[in-house]
Protein backbone atom coordinates (compact mmCIF):
# COMPACT_ATOMS: atom_id res chain seq x y z
CA UNK A 1 0.00 0.00 0.00
CA UNK A 2 2.45 2.32 1.14
CA UNK A 3 5.18 2.19 -1.95
CA UNK A 4 2.26 3.89 -4.13
CA UNK A 5 2.62 6.56 -2.15
CA UNK A 6 4.00 9.99 -3.08
CA UNK A 7 7.24 11.34 -1.46
CA UNK A 8 9.30 14.20 -3.45
CA UNK A 9 12.18 15.78 -1.82
CA UNK A 10 13.92 18.46 -3.39
CA UNK A 11 16.19 21.61 -2.51
CA UNK A 12 17.28 24.51 -4.13
CA UNK A 13 20.12 25.62 -2.32
CA UNK A 14 20.32 28.92 -3.79
CA UNK A 15 17.17 30.18 -2.32
CA UNK A 16 17.71 27.77 0.91
CA UNK A 17 14.33 25.92 0.48
CA UNK A 18 13.35 22.40 0.58
CA UNK A 19 10.21 21.41 -1.11
CA UNK A 20 8.50 18.06 0.44
CA UNK A 21 5.66 16.51 -1.02
CA UNK A 22 3.94 13.34 1.01
CA UNK A 23 1.32 11.30 0.52
CA UNK A 24 -0.99 9.91 3.33
CA UNK A 25 -3.30 6.64 3.20
CA UNK A 26 -5.98 8.58 5.38
CA UNK A 27 -8.46 11.60 5.03
CA UNK A 28 -7.58 15.14 4.93
CA UNK A 29 -9.15 15.85 8.62
CA UNK A 30 -7.04 13.41 10.30
CA UNK A 31 -3.57 13.95 8.79
CA UNK A 32 -4.44 17.82 9.70
CA UNK A 33 -5.40 16.60 13.09
CA UNK A 34 -1.84 14.71 13.21
CA UNK A 35 -0.15 17.81 12.51
CA UNK A 36 -2.19 19.69 14.50
CA UNK A 37 -2.72 18.13 17.43
CA UNK A 38 -0.21 17.64 20.21
CA UNK A 39 -1.02 14.16 21.41
CA UNK A 40 -1.05 12.80 17.87
CA UNK A 41 2.29 14.99 16.97
CA UNK A 42 3.93 13.52 20.15
CA UNK A 43 3.34 9.95 18.98
CA UNK A 44 5.37 10.38 15.48
CA UNK A 45 7.48 13.73 15.42
CA UNK A 46 10.20 12.70 16.88
CA UNK A 47 12.22 9.77 14.25
CA UNK A 48 13.21 7.01 16.47
CA UNK A 49 14.91 6.66 19.00
CA UNK A 50 14.10 10.19 19.74
CA UNK A 51 10.97 11.20 21.03
CA UNK A 52 9.01 14.38 21.21
CA UNK A 53 7.78 15.78 24.77
CA UNK A 54 5.40 18.26 23.88
CA UNK A 55 5.97 20.83 26.91
CA UNK A 56 3.11 23.37 25.88
CA UNK A 57 0.71 23.71 22.32
CA UNK A 58 -1.92 25.98 21.39
CA UNK A 59 -2.78 25.84 17.60
CA UNK A 60 -3.41 28.91 17.11
CA UNK A 61 -2.03 32.46 14.98
CA UNK A 62 0.18 34.15 17.09
CA UNK A 63 0.64 31.31 19.59
CA UNK A 64 3.17 28.23 20.19
CA UNK A 65 4.37 24.65 20.49
CA UNK A 66 6.92 24.19 22.57
CA UNK A 67 8.65 20.91 22.40
CA UNK A 68 11.41 18.74 22.92
CA UNK A 69 13.03 15.82 20.82
CA UNK A 70 14.23 13.57 23.77
CA UNK A 71 17.13 11.05 23.13
CA UNK A 72 17.64 7.46 24.43
CA UNK A 73 20.14 9.16 27.02
CA UNK A 74 17.20 11.28 27.83
CA UNK A 75 19.04 14.49 26.89
CA UNK A 76 16.33 17.24 25.70
CA UNK A 77 16.51 19.25 22.69
CA UNK A 78 14.35 21.63 22.81
CA UNK A 79 12.38 23.47 19.97
CA UNK A 80 9.92 26.77 19.25
CA UNK A 81 7.10 26.88 16.55
CA UNK A 82 5.26 30.07 16.10
CA UNK A 83 2.01 29.79 14.20
CA UNK A 84 2.08 32.56 12.06
CA UNK A 85 -0.70 31.95 9.52
CA UNK A 86 -4.17 29.20 9.96
CA UNK A 87 -6.67 28.36 7.03
CA UNK A 88 -8.06 24.94 9.01
CA UNK A 89 -8.00 21.78 6.92
CA UNK A 90 -5.67 23.51 3.97
CA UNK A 91 -2.94 25.25 5.09
CA UNK A 92 -0.44 26.22 8.16
CA UNK A 93 2.66 28.82 8.57
CA UNK A 94 5.10 28.59 11.32
CA UNK A 95 8.29 29.78 12.06
CA UNK A 96 10.42 26.70 13.76
CA UNK A 97 13.60 27.34 15.81
CA UNK A 98 15.76 25.73 18.22
CA UNK A 99 15.22 27.12 21.89
CA UNK A 100 17.08 26.51 25.25
CA UNK A 101 14.52 24.94 28.08
CA UNK A 102 13.21 28.25 29.14
CA UNK A 103 11.56 29.26 25.78
CA UNK A 104 14.68 31.51 24.71
CA UNK A 105 14.60 30.73 20.77
CA UNK A 106 17.98 30.58 18.94
CA UNK A 107 17.03 32.50 15.71
CA UNK A 108 17.28 32.34 12.85
CA UNK A 109 14.72 29.69 12.13
CA UNK A 110 12.89 28.71 9.28
CA UNK A 111 9.76 29.35 7.89
CA UNK A 112 7.52 25.92 7.03
CA UNK A 113 4.82 25.99 5.18
CA UNK A 114 2.05 23.48 5.24
CA UNK A 115 -0.45 22.58 2.34
CA UNK A 116 -2.64 19.91 2.39
CA UNK A 117 -5.31 18.20 -0.16
CA UNK A 118 -7.45 15.27 -0.53
CA UNK A 119 -7.85 13.42 -3.77
CA UNK A 120 -9.88 10.04 -3.42
CA UNK A 121 -8.89 9.24 0.49
CA UNK A 122 -5.72 10.24 -0.36
CA UNK A 123 -3.95 13.49 1.86
CA UNK A 124 -1.06 15.28 0.07
CA UNK A 125 1.05 17.70 2.43
CA UNK A 126 3.05 19.53 0.65
CA UNK A 127 5.53 21.51 2.75
CA UNK A 128 8.02 24.47 1.63
CA UNK A 129 10.83 25.17 4.83
CA UNK A 130 12.87 28.35 3.96
CA UNK A 131 15.87 30.14 5.34
CA UNK A 132 17.79 27.11 6.99
CA UNK A 133 21.26 28.48 7.57
CA UNK A 134 24.11 26.54 7.45
CA UNK A 135 25.00 26.97 11.14
CA UNK A 136 20.86 25.13 12.08
CA UNK A 137 21.32 22.51 9.68
CA UNK A 138 25.20 21.76 11.50
CA UNK A 139 22.61 21.72 14.92
CA UNK A 140 20.62 19.14 13.43
CA UNK A 141 23.97 17.33 12.53
CA UNK A 142 25.06 17.53 16.11
CA UNK A 143 21.49 16.73 17.76
CA UNK A 144 22.91 13.03 16.71
CA UNK A 145 20.08 12.25 13.58
CA UNK A 146 22.83 9.70 12.52
CA UNK A 147 21.43 6.33 12.68
CA UNK A 148 21.14 4.21 9.42
CA UNK A 149 22.02 7.12 7.10
CA UNK A 150 23.85 6.11 4.32
CA UNK A 151 25.50 8.94 2.44
CA UNK A 152 25.50 9.19 -1.36
CA UNK A 153 27.86 10.86 -2.55
CA UNK A 154 26.71 12.96 -6.03
CA UNK A 155 28.75 14.70 -8.51
CA UNK A 156 29.50 17.97 -7.72
CA UNK A 157 27.56 19.61 -10.86
CA UNK A 158 24.39 17.60 -9.13
CA UNK A 159 25.10 19.17 -5.54
CA UNK A 160 25.43 22.41 -7.07
CA UNK A 161 22.89 22.75 -9.19
CA UNK A 162 20.28 21.07 -7.67
CA UNK B 1 31.65 34.92 18.33
CA UNK B 2 32.37 35.57 14.64
CA UNK B 3 29.68 35.03 12.14
CA UNK B 4 30.45 32.64 9.46
CA UNK B 5 29.47 32.85 5.78
CA UNK B 6 27.03 30.62 4.61
CA UNK B 7 27.10 27.65 2.23
CA UNK B 8 24.01 28.99 0.59
CA UNK B 9 24.87 32.32 0.41
CA UNK B 10 28.46 31.74 -1.33
CA UNK B 11 26.97 29.52 -4.22
CA UNK B 12 23.62 31.58 -5.10
CA UNK B 13 25.72 33.78 -7.26
CA UNK B 14 26.35 31.75 -10.54
CA UNK B 15 30.09 33.39 -11.21
CA UNK B 16 30.96 31.29 -7.78
CA UNK B 17 29.29 28.39 -9.10
CA UNK B 18 30.99 28.74 -12.31
CA UNK B 19 34.09 28.79 -10.60
CA UNK B 20 33.63 26.03 -8.62
CA UNK B 21 32.81 23.72 -11.34
CA UNK B 22 36.09 24.96 -12.94
CA UNK B 23 38.26 24.45 -10.40
CA UNK B 24 36.29 21.12 -9.70
CA UNK B 25 38.27 20.07 -12.43
CA UNK B 26 41.50 21.17 -11.84
CA UNK B 27 43.30 23.33 -9.14
CA UNK B 28 43.92 27.37 -10.71
CA UNK B 29 45.45 30.38 -9.98
CA UNK B 30 43.73 33.73 -9.51
CA UNK B 31 44.81 35.11 -12.70
CA UNK B 32 44.11 31.46 -14.33
CA UNK B 33 40.44 31.89 -12.64
CA UNK B 34 39.77 35.50 -13.91
CA UNK B 35 40.89 34.60 -17.66
CA UNK B 36 37.77 32.59 -18.08
CA UNK B 37 35.35 35.09 -16.98
CA UNK B 38 34.20 39.00 -18.08
CA UNK B 39 34.51 40.25 -14.89
CA UNK B 40 37.92 42.23 -13.06
CA UNK B 41 40.42 40.17 -11.54
CA UNK B 42 39.32 42.20 -8.32
CA UNK B 43 35.62 41.05 -8.64
CA UNK B 44 36.75 37.19 -9.45
CA UNK B 45 39.12 37.79 -6.11
CA UNK B 46 36.33 38.92 -3.79
CA UNK B 47 34.39 35.65 -5.05
CA UNK B 48 37.08 33.45 -3.97
CA UNK B 49 37.43 35.09 -1.05
CA UNK B 50 33.97 34.24 -0.31
CA UNK B 51 34.49 30.70 -1.22
CA UNK B 52 37.17 30.66 0.59
CA UNK B 53 35.65 31.87 3.99
CA UNK B 54 33.16 29.28 4.20
CA UNK B 55 35.56 26.73 3.51
CA UNK B 56 34.10 25.53 0.30
CA UNK B 57 37.69 26.71 -1.61
CA UNK B 58 41.19 26.33 -0.13
CA UNK B 59 44.30 27.52 -1.10
CA UNK B 60 47.95 25.76 -1.62
CA UNK B 61 51.11 27.77 -2.39
CA UNK B 62 53.09 26.36 -5.00
CA UNK B 63 56.35 27.95 -5.50
CA UNK B 64 55.23 31.87 -5.59
CA UNK B 65 51.77 30.81 -7.36
CA UNK B 66 49.07 30.51 -4.97
CA UNK B 67 46.25 27.48 -6.38
CA UNK B 68 42.99 27.49 -5.49
CA UNK B 69 40.78 24.04 -5.48
CA UNK B 70 37.66 22.86 -3.96
CA UNK B 71 37.48 21.42 -0.35
CA UNK B 72 35.65 18.29 -1.31
CA UNK B 73 35.22 17.61 2.09
CA UNK B 74 32.91 20.21 2.50
CA UNK B 75 31.17 19.66 -0.47
CA UNK B 76 30.33 16.00 1.19
CA UNK B 77 29.54 17.93 4.36
CA UNK B 78 26.97 19.47 2.96
CA UNK B 79 25.59 16.83 0.90
CA UNK B 80 25.52 15.15 3.80
CA UNK B 81 23.26 17.05 5.75
CA UNK B 82 20.66 17.18 2.70
CA UNK B 83 20.33 12.99 3.12
CA UNK B 84 20.17 12.95 6.58
CA UNK B 85 17.46 15.65 6.56
CA UNK B 86 15.64 13.72 3.88
CA UNK B 87 16.04 10.41 6.10
CA UNK B 88 15.18 12.17 9.29
CA UNK B 89 11.75 13.37 7.29
CA UNK B 90 11.22 10.11 5.91
CA UNK B 91 11.28 8.53 9.24
CA UNK B 92 9.11 10.68 10.97
CA UNK B 93 6.49 10.16 8.02
CA UNK B 94 6.43 6.18 8.08
CA UNK B 95 6.09 6.81 11.94
CA UNK B 96 2.78 8.94 11.11
CA UNK B 97 2.17 6.16 8.30
CA UNK B 98 1.57 3.85 11.53
CA UNK B 99 -0.05 6.28 13.79
CA UNK B 100 -2.67 6.96 11.00
CA UNK B 101 -3.08 3.22 10.53
CA UNK B 102 -4.18 2.68 14.17
CA UNK B 103 -6.30 6.10 14.31
CA UNK B 104 -8.07 4.39 11.53
CA UNK B 105 -8.34 1.21 13.16
CA UNK B 106 -9.78 2.65 16.47
CA UNK B 107 -12.50 4.55 14.54
CA UNK B 108 -14.16 1.32 12.92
Amino acid sequence: MRNNLLFDFTVDKTTKTVFINREFAAGLSMVWDAFTKQEILDQWWAPKPFSSKTKFMDFKVGERRFYAMVSPEGQEYWSLQKYTSISPKTNFKMLNAFADKDENPDLPGSDWDLSFSEQNGTTKVSITIKNESLARMEKMIEMGFKEGITMTLNSLEKILMA
Amino acid sequence: MKTRRDVFQAIADPTRRAILLLIAAQAMTPNAIAEEFHSSRQAVSKHIQILTECELVKQQQKGREIYYHINSNKMKEFDKWIAQFKNTLETQFNQLDKVLLTMKNNKK
